[in-house]
């Protein structure tokens, strides 16, 4: 093993680089005691697709509610106390049996944190960020997502400050159930658009 | 500039790693990456122009071999040396090997940003035209819609435009539309009854 050749010196696994970020921001007072289990813990419990579910059963529940939400998604979503960083100017938009809307971010991972959380590994990577636009028919059905051919399909790439939430339709025989139990039905997919209730 | 970022219609990516079940952080250290962002992004007082930036100017193999949890633990220590709060051999010290950061910023600083914009130029319906360039900084025009026309659908009012708060201190107000194209108009193969709409601030457009 004595070649001689200039080996280059491995990148550091992310465990290790993120440990030395912390260990220097912290040696400069930066990183306020309990933070990173505060920023865990909000984002594992609080601040989740639990939230949109609750908007989208209230506005199945209340149709005065869903005519608020189409018209005015930040204050409807307010009304419900969820708002803040990437949630500011909310556009929710409607599926019907023959429209079908889908979220994408092509240039980054804009997300509707407040109703939706941090957004998965999946939205975030090249495949779905490539292809949701290019071939959005395609993609859903090799997702899940059963469309009827003649659907109408409206992609939106949150390229600006609106951020979006799909609000799914309503299944069927579901009229006799509470908000709650309709809440209970709703998936985050539901709400991105990769899929049907 | 034109960087691996703008992902919107590029082929050969093969399947979506899809799962309907996932855990919001599936190690800790994509907690403290999320965390530690927060910290330096208040700390340098960065714009969210800068921020996204900073992760557009990642090397291109990096950035398409890593999670986006290491795109941001990237951002946050590639902000924290061009701010000056530590140096990049003191991370690479620190974590015991290499730690690649992002590369260097290729547009100057903009000194003048002109005034601010309030009064929309274009209204529900227009037809308007994506201008064709391709600017060296941060752009949230994404390629696939440059040179393209589309319908103007909404429009979402006025905010800092990104181009300019990714390079310095001066800022600039202008109106936001949302703009429907055609798959059709944006592709050769574009299918059939799909409707794509992108947000696009006014400076990007053109009257069609």
């Amino acid at each position: 093993m004595t070649e001689g050749g200039h080996h280059p010196v491995p990148v550091s696994p992310a465990e290790q680089r993120v440990a030395a970020l912390e260990a220097l921001l912290t040696e400069r007072g930066l990183v306020p005691d309990g933070f990173i289990e505060e920023i865990t813990r909000r984002y594992e419990s609080e601040i989740g697709p639990m939230n949109g579910a609750k908007v989208v059963a209230r506005a199945w529940a209340d149709p005065r509610y869903k005519q608020r939400l189409l018209a005015d998604g930040t204050a409807a979503i307010g009304e419900l106390g969820f708002g803040g960083p990437e949630g500011d100017h909310m556009v929710v938009v409607e599926n019907t049996p023959r429209v079908h809307n889908v979220i994408v971010c092509t240039l980054c991972s804009c997300y509707p944190w407040p109703v939706l959380g941090l957004p998965p590994a999946w939205y975030k990577d090249p495949p779905y960020r490539a292809r949701m636009v290019r071939e959005p028919r395609t993609l859903l059905a090799e997702m899940g997502c059963q469309l009827p051919d003649d659907a109408e399909i409206r992609v939106w790439d949150s390229s600006a400050e609106v951020r979006y939430l799909v609000l799914p339709e309503r299944p069927p025989g579901t009229e006799a159930m509470t908000e709650a139990e309709l809440a209970g039905l709703v998936t985050r997919d539901s709400m991105i658009g990769v899929s049907r209730l | 500039m034109d960087g691996i970022h703008d992902l919107g219609g590029l082929q050969g990516f093969g399947e979506v790693g899809y799962s309907p079940a996932e855990p919001v952080f599936r190690h800790r250290w994509e907690a403290m990456a999320r965390a530690l962002l927060i910290v330096v992004a208040r700390a340098v007082e960065a714009s969210g122009g800068e921020f996204r930036h900073s992760i557009e100017r990642m090397e291109p193999g990096h950035y398409l071999t890593s999670s986006y949890y290491e795109h941001w633990l990237t951002a946050a220590a590639t902000l924290a040396v061009e701010h000056g709060l530590m140096t990049h051999a003191e991370l690479e010290a620190r974590a015991g090997g290499r730690f690649p950061l992002s590369g260097p910023v290729l547009a100057p600083p903009v000194a003048d940003a002109g005034p601010d914009v309030d009064a929309p130029r274009f209204a529900v319906g227009d037809h308007v035209r994506v201008r064709e360039w391709h600017p060296p900084g941060h752009t949230r025009c994404p390629g696939y819609v440059r040179g393209k026309t589309g319908t103007v659908v909404r429009l979402d009012g006025s905010y800092s435009v990104p181009d300019i708060e990714a390079h310095g201190t001066a800022r600039r107000r202008e109106p936001t539309y949302s703009v429907r194209f055609d798959a059709a108009d944006l592709w050769r193969d574009g299918q059939r009854g799909v409707w794509v709409h992108v947000d696009l601030w006014d400076s990007y457009l053109e009257r069609s």
